[in-house]
């Protein structure tokens, strides 16, 4: 499945452009993927948003958030969390992968190139601070469950990588 | 309940996540260091995460109204599902170590199987979850390695901490009734068909960390059946904490 399964009737999408993820503000759950659909049927705005990672504490917010912002324009919602199909970092927009980036967070890499940073030490996340590939894998897990840590052998900035999930 | 199998089923699987969840969250602020404190901590979020969905699709089928949180804070301690291994408690680290890649390389066959589920809710957990669980047996396989194969100091402890955990190994591979039953009805994942790969792939690992991989044929088992080691309980006080100080409080 593809970004462009998703179903979202085109008067929400800019209503939901603006709510974010809360643990990277910088960008829009749409960006992100999360929402899967969201239709207006009668008067209620039928959304639904899929979790990252399993225990991913954002999506209660996010689901908050969604509905208030609905609210504010008029519209009730009903949110229902859906598990299939599972999200992957593919469904980051490219317009998303940008945010992360200016955000000080690595875009994730392809999966071949992902298992090669993160198992075999390979030199390939490029630095958000100086864009060096000279960095190297501190803890595959990071801040959060979808990030590891990073650091650049040049300019030595500490970061975080935005792990590759299929 | 008309699907009591299929909701005991769930409670199998669920309860070890639950349990593990627990147990690594134990560890916040005290892992030997903050890089694998923080690695042990998102490990025990994603276990809860996924306890969540599998609970919540629990509490539909038993269609009385009970929560994710009423299946997981008010049971008693012989009602709990969750293996031996498990709720062993973080002697040290070779110990958390040791306890958590015998039960990711179990978990992760696991997930692969329930993938191919025709209980769409199950196979969509599994799914999701299987992703997450490949992190995790990344972590504790490569730090097996790591100190396996470091000084004599930490091959020692790996070596003891396998030793003592071995002999609860075997139990993930029972089948109680709900099992059967869910096998029977092409639903469940029939564990025992996952027996020979497991062992021959914690071998592979062990042998690659210079740790000699135990002889032992005996093999401890109850928690499937609720029979618990001592440790139990004191998970229970802690995660239930709450319930029992004030009842039917909500979060």
């Amino acid at each position: 499945m593809t970004a462009t399964d998703q179903h979202i009737d085109d008067v929400l999408i800019p209503i939901l452009e603006k709510v974010s993820d809360p643990e990277i503000p910088v960008l829009s759950i749409m960006d992100m993927g999360v929402v899967r659909s969201a239709v207006i049927a009668d008067d209620l705005v039928k959304v639904e948003i899929t979790p990252t990672y399993s225990g991913c504490p954002a999506m209660d917010v996010i689901g908050d958030d969604i509905k208030k912002a609905l609210k504010e324009a008029g519209y009730k919602s009903e949110i229902d969390l859906i598990l299939h199909p599972a999200w992957t970092t593919d469904w980051i927009t490219p317009r998303g992968r940008k945010a992360l980036e200016d955000y000080g967070i690595a875009a994730p890499l392809e999966a071949e190139a992902d298992k090669a940073v993160l198992l075999d030490g390979k030199r390939l996340v490029k630095c958000t601070n100086c864009g060096s590939t000279n960095t190297r894998l501190v803890s595959q897990f990071g801040s959060t469950a979808c990030k590891a840590q990073f650091q650049c052998d040049d300019c030595q900035e500490p970061f975080d990588y935005f792990k590759c999930l299929k | 309940m008309k699907n009591e199998n299929l909701y005991n089923y769930i409670l199998g699987i669920a309860d070890n996540s639950l349990i593990l969840g627990q147990r690594l969250g134990e560890l916040c602020g005290h892992g030997p260091n903050l890089e694998t404190d923080i690695a042990c901590t998102n490990i025990s979020l994603d276990l809860f995460g996924q306890v969540r969905s599998y609970f919540q699709y629990a509490g539909k089928i038993a269609g009385d109204g009970r929560s994710e949180d009423d299946i997981s804070m008010l049971r008693k301690e012989h009602e709990y599902k969750n293996v031996l291994l498990v709720e062993q408690p973080n002697t040290n680290f070779a110990y958390i170590i040791v306890r958590q890649f015998l039960f990711d390389a179990y978990h992760l066959a696991f997930l692969r199987e329930l993938q191919k589920s025709p209980d769409l809710t199950l196979s969509a957990i599994a799914n999701k979850c299987v992703k997450e669980v490949s992190y995790h047996e990344r972590f504790s396989s490569d730090w097996v390695r790591r100190l396996g194969d470091g000084t004599d100091e930490s091959r020692e402890k790996m070596q003891e901490a396998i030793n003592d955990l071995w002999m609860y190994t075997d139990e993930l591979f029972h089948q109680m009734e709900a099992d059967k039953a869910m096998v029977a009805e092409g639903i469940g994942v029939d564990v025992t068909t996952l027996k020979e790969g497991y062992y021959a792939y914690v071998k592979e690992v062990l042998e690659e960390a210079t740790i000699e991989v135990p002889e032992s044929k005996y093999f401890q088992k109850g928690g499937k059946h609720g029979v618990h080691t001592e440790h139990l309980g004191y998970i229970l006080a802690e995660l239930q904490y709450m319930q029992r100080t004030y009842p039917n409080m909500e979060w």
